[in-house]
């Protein structure tokens, strides 16, 4: 875990601190891509949701050259930490291509950790040696770095897309990272964070990433105890104590493990009340009571909007009682989901379609190629 | 060679008040009060009485109240005059010493030193009166496999589950134990309420088979009453290993309780005493358990949810474990506090631990070991209020059973004499002229107010915290702070001090 | 006055030259998620052209302002009088805990619209939705009228789930042939011809005179339902001394 600490504050996953914020994404379905500085433009307007305490982005496709990598992005604490985690990827991955990671000089943006990229992937002899399955491994190792070595952490972990946070404006953030020149995706995602008490640390921004899964969350829930107590059982480990962490594991055990679609992952996290249940057709009504019997630990309960990140798409969804503002629009193959319609507007003022989605109604927006 | 022991409580009457109705005296099974003609007013015989207040409630001028003797031995902090009453009981006898209802003693109550959390700023409460606020649960297996039909449809695999429209159910109170009337009054609050009372082990009464989707039966060691249609006709079928008030020993049902129609509902015959022994013969050990539960799960045709009802002692938590681990859809956990028609004292005041800490342990290790989702976890053992219901369910418990609670709202003022069959408010007696003290038209709807009156704080306490599913409570550690706890207690609880940050 | 805003302008200084304005009449232009603009505002005409942010007309008290694109969440937040028109959407809690004035939308609103709306001696607050009305329209109303006349062509019903739950006061007409299913116990309803209402006559006939190509005719040409509580204190039977 990432250690350094100026002052005596607890750090983010030793105690948890709740978050306000905006959220924002774009995505164009026909796979087109674009540089990170809409996204920018589009979570500055709504500024006034983040206190400059966090910021983050996650871009997708933006790795072509290295797609069948997994891109680790790492902060360093120092050259020990660096040292550490480099023997330990060496013992478990073959790094293809390693550097630190281009920044800019931003004002705002302080207390820089050193931040490094690699692409790689697993060692087979260890792969088949560790009995799992690809991506479990790459978890694992994940995990055990977070978790064993003092001053390192992976923060984004996927192929072919990418995490970028800190702490900070997530404006800013963005420019730190050369998103507006650097980069190139077919969809970002982005969020700004209104912490209550300062992360003390640049891992506890968001997205949250879990391989190619990320997200970006607005809201406190009030069911995250229930939530993390019940997914624990299943491996995972809530180190960051945050509801986009536990939200992101929720997800990849309901995606991966039991493998629902997203449209049923929606009716378990954002289920629909019993009553509004009970006057669907008869086929809905099964399937939903089915889903809301046999998980009723992962209804996520609380105000939420989340948009969720993941290869090939991108999917906007709300809680049940809609206590999160949460707009989605359309014009041509883009498509745009944000906390407020003015981040949609200033990087497309005009629009095929612009809507609010209901409470627990899943918004999916996928490549052309993936539908 | 007896000893007089001095009553406890004393009779007073206000003779201003009194007006020689002679109501208390008609009222009392014990035999207290009587008109005495030479002098012309009421008299009680106060050593007879057990506090049961039936005559304070009756008494149409409020002429009576039943005040703690200032009769007293000398003062010794070591000896009470509880402690030495029963020394002269048993002298005077050479008896076991009997009680009724749960442990009356000064334990910790660890509900009363667990706070609740409610939402500020950063996140909102939730207005239960305005806003839709479920606590329906769903008892039983959830570990469900995914499978799709040919359309790619998810199909319903669960094992049958049981619908609670609210988190709480009646526990298991044989008829016997209690009245015909008592059980028609729970077995129609239960299904007004959409919620299920439990027979207890002394079979069901035909009268009540038409509450069948609403009811538990139990079978417990002396199979009273157990055949098939009995098991067809419930909604669920309860094992019964232990109770809380005695865990590790029988149970016992006078020959005098056993009239005609308990003895019809047992199956055994009139005026024999009704011997449960202590464990069943037929489960020695763990794997006897899943013999049993399956035998149970086959004869019904795997249409009915088998719950297992074990007493919280010590390795409570290993036992819960082995006991999901054999295919019970649900266990209950009855608290050392729990009720009881008749118990040992030194059993009923000794033995077991609290419901709290059980609770926390076996949610925490059902968990660890990831199987919390094969097996629902009801908890008994003096559930007083809705709060308590709350702090339950926070800790992880799936519902709660309620016994002592639902007699009270009966009328039973707690005066611990059940095991004499002379209920002055006709619950816990078989005497006819005792029994129709209680009426179950007013008995049943007494019990639906006292349920619809916690579902409402449950969700008014719910939505202070942020949460309109009960769901989202369950297990919702976070929610729960403890109060003067020592840092051991914390940790068998699961939750932190009050003060310490989310 | 014209202000032209961009992206890059801030709220406050956008909202100081509106205060300190020496005319009346202000026109927006380019607004883009600037909040509270208007918020207390005495006497203005506001004129904005694109998307303003949260908090628009919060505690009104009087005057007018005009949104020529869609609004967001928390608009016309308690306020007390004047007048805010909306060509377009509306977003979350319109008119919360609105006392007096009126909010005209000519399309649809968000959840919670008109949420304990209320009315007090004189003040009488109206909300009017072209369109439909997310989940918890009137949600707790204690007072004031919300009419919804369901315009809307995205083939959604005209109110979504749990409306008026908790009303005490006011009333709510829905413009619609068949009542909306599960209208909380609480709350009475009965139907009606919008013609033969004069209250509703009034507002609907003042409603089509801010848009262009409504038939205040041709709306109340129609069936209604009108929405009014049970009782001024629901909940009293629920409670016991203690």
């Amino acid at each position: 875990m990432f250690k350094s600490n100026a002052n005596n504050a607890p750090f983010e996953g030793e105690v948890r601190i709740p978050s306000g914020c905006a959220v924002s994404a774009v995505i164009d379905r026909s796979g087109k891509t674009m540089t990170g500085e809409n996204i920018i433009r589009s979570i500055a307007t709504m500024h006034d949701r983040s206190n400059g305490l966090g910021g983050g982005f996650a871009g997708y496709g933006i790795y072509p050259d290295y797609k069948d990598y997994y891109a680790f992005h790492l902060f360093y604490n120092d050259f020990q930490s660096r040292k550490g985690t480099e023997d330990f990827l060496n013992k478990h991955f073959e790094i293809v291509y390693s550097s630190e990671m281009k920044t800019r000089k931003t004002k705002g943006i302080i207390n820089v950790p050193i931040i490094y990229r690699y692409f790689l992937y697993p060692l087979s002899k260890k792969l088949n040696n560790s009995l799992m399955d690809e991506e479990q491994y790459v978890v694992k190792c994940v995990n055990r770095i977070n978790a064993e070595i003092d001053g390192a952490f992976v923060f984004s972990s996927g192929k072919n897309m990418g995490i970028f946070k800190g702490v900070g404006y997530p404006e800013d953030i963005g420019r730190f990272y050369l998103l507006d020149e650097e980069y190139k995706g077919y969809a970002w995602t982005a969020h700004g964070r209104y912490p209550t008490n300062t992360p003390g640390w640049w891992g506890g921004a968001h997205p949250f990433g879990l391989l190619d899964y990320s997200i970006v969350h607005n809201g406190e829930i009030s069911s995250y105890d229930a939530n993390r107590r019940y997914i624990e059982m299943f491996g995972y480990k809530c180190s960051l104590q945050t509801d986009t962490e536990v939200i992101t594991y929720v997800i990849d055990y309901l995606i991966r493990v039991k493998k629902l679609t997203l449209g049923e992952v929606a009716k378990v996290i954002s289920a629909s009340f019993w009553s509004t249940i009970e006057e669907k057709s008869e086929e809905e009504k099964r399937e939903e009571t089915f889903l809301r019997k046999a998980f009723p630990s992962l209804l996520i309960n609380g105000p939420f909007s989340i948009i969720f990140g993941y290869n090939g798409g991108i999917m906007a969804l709300n809680d049940r009682l809609k206590l999160r503002s949460m707009v989605c629009a359309e014009n041509g193959d883009l498509a745009f989901i944000s906390s407020e319609e003015c981040g949609i507007r200033v990087i497309e003022p005009e629009l095929d379609r612009i809507f609010s989605p209901s409470g627990g109604q899943p918004i999916v927006y996928t490549l052309k190629e993936k539908e | 060679m007896d000893m007089f022991i001095p009553a406890e409580y004393e009779v007073v009457r206000s003779p201003e008040n009194c007006i020689g109705c002679m109501v208390c005296e008609r009222q009392c099974a014990n035999g207290v009060h009587k008109f005495d003609k030479d002098l012309g007013k009421m008299i009680a015989d106060s050593n007879k009485c057990v506090n049961c207040h039936r005559c304070v409630c009756l008494c149409p001028t409020h002429a009576l109240k039943i005040v703690k003797s200032e009769d007293t031995y000398k003062q010794n902090a070591n000896w009470s005059m509880q402690t030495m009453n029963e020394v002269y009981r048993q002298a005077n006898s050479g008896g076991v010493l009997l009680s009724s209802m749960g442990n009356p003693n000064d334990y910790p109550k660890y509900f009363d030193k667990i706070l609740v959390n409610a939402s500020q700023v950063t996140n909102p409460s939730i207005d239960p009166l305005r806003e839709p606020m479920e606590t329906t649960v769903y008892l039983g297996k959830k570990d469900a496999e995914i499978k799709r039909d040919n359309r790619g449809r998810l199909i319903d695999t669960l094992t049958p589950q049981l619908k609670l429209n609210v988190p709480v159910m009646f526990s298991a109170m044989s008829y016997g134990s209690i009245s015909y009337n008592a059980h028609e009054s729970l077995a129609r609050a239960a299904e007004e309420l959409g919620i299920f009372y439990n027979t207890g082990e002394g079979g069901l009464h035909k009268d009540f088979y038409k509450y069948g989707s609403n009811t538990i039966v139990q079978v417990a060691s002396g199979r009273f009453g157990v055949h098939s249609e009995y098991l067809e006709t419930a909604a669920a079928i309860e094992i019964k290993m232990g109770q809380g008030a005695k865990p590790g020993i029988g149970g016992h049902l006078p020959g005098i309780k056993i009239s005609d129609d308990v003895s019809k509902t047992r199956m055994i015959p009139k005026g024999v005493d009704a011997i449960s022994p202590a464990p069943h013969h037929d489960i020695y050990s763990i794997e006897d358990l899943r013999q049993l539960i399956y035998t149970l799960k086959e004869t019904t045709e795997y249409r009915k949810p088998i719950i297992v009802k074990i007493a919280a002692v010590h390795n409570i938590a290993a036992i819960a474990s082995g006991v999901a681990r054999s295919g019970a859809d649900i266990i209950a956990i009855d608290g050392f506090r729990g009720g009881t028609g008749a118990a040992p004292t030194r059993i009923r005041d000794n033995v077991g631990i609290p419901i709290e800490l059980a609770l926390a342990r076996v949610d925490e290790r059902l968990r660890q070991e990831g199987i919390r989702d094969s097996v629902s976890v009801v908890v008994a053992g003096s559930i007083r209020s809705s709060a308590d219901v709350v702090k339950a369910i926070a800790l992880g418990a799936d519902a709660c059973y309620i016994g002592t609670a639902a007699l009270l709202a009966l009328g039973c003022h707690l005066c611990r004499s059940c095991h004499n069959g002379k209920c002055n408010w006709g619950i816990a007696t078989q005497r006819p002229d005792l029994v129709k003290r209680l009426d179950p038209n007013i008995g049943y709807k007494r019990l639906v107010n006292l349920i619809t009156a916690w579902n409402h704080e449950i969700k008014e306490m719910m939505g202070g915290m942020g949460l309109n599913s009960i769901e989202a409570l369950r297990g919702n550690r976070l929610m729960l702070r403890g109060v003067g706890l020592n840092s051991e207690e914390l940790k068998v609880l699961g939750i932190r001090h009050a003060g310490e940050a989310m | 006055m014209t202000i032209n805003v961009d992206e890059n302008t801030d709220f406050q200084s956008l909202n100081e030259k509106i205060h300190s304005a020496a005319e009346r009449s202000i026109v927006i232009n380019g607004c883009i998620g600037q909040r509270y603009i208007g918020s207390g505002v005495t006497d203005k005409k506001i004129i904005i052209h694109g998307t303003p942010g949260n908090a628009l007309g919060a505690y009104l008290n009087g005057g007018e302002i005009y949104i020529y694109g869609n609004a967001q969440d928390a608009t016309g937040d308690t306020m007390n009088s004047g007048t805010i028109v909306i060509h377009g959407n509306v977003g979350d809690a319109t008119g919360y805990a609105m006392r007096g004035g009126k909010i005209y939308v000519k399309g649809n609103t968000g959840y919670r619209a008109g949420i304990h709306m209320k009315a007090y001696m004189e003040y009488k607050p109206v909300i009017v939705i072209g369109g439909r009305a997310g989940s918890f329209l009137g949600e707790y109303q204690a007072g004031g009228i919300i009419v919804v006349l369901g315009q809307n062509d995205d083939g959604l019903p005209i109110i979504n789930n749990f409306c008026g739950t908790g009303m005490h006061g006011g009333k709510i007409y829905l413009r619609c042939k068949s009542l909306p299913h599960r209208i909380p116990s609480q709350v009475r309803t009965e139907r009606l011809c919008g013609k033969k209402d004069l209250e509703l006559k009034g507002i609907i006939d003042d409603y089509c005179k801010y848009f262009e190509n409504m038939n205040a005719e041709c709306l109340l040409n129609a069936d209604f339902f009108v929405l009014t509580p049970d009782s001024e204190n629901p909940y009293k039977r629920m409670y016991t001394d203690n």
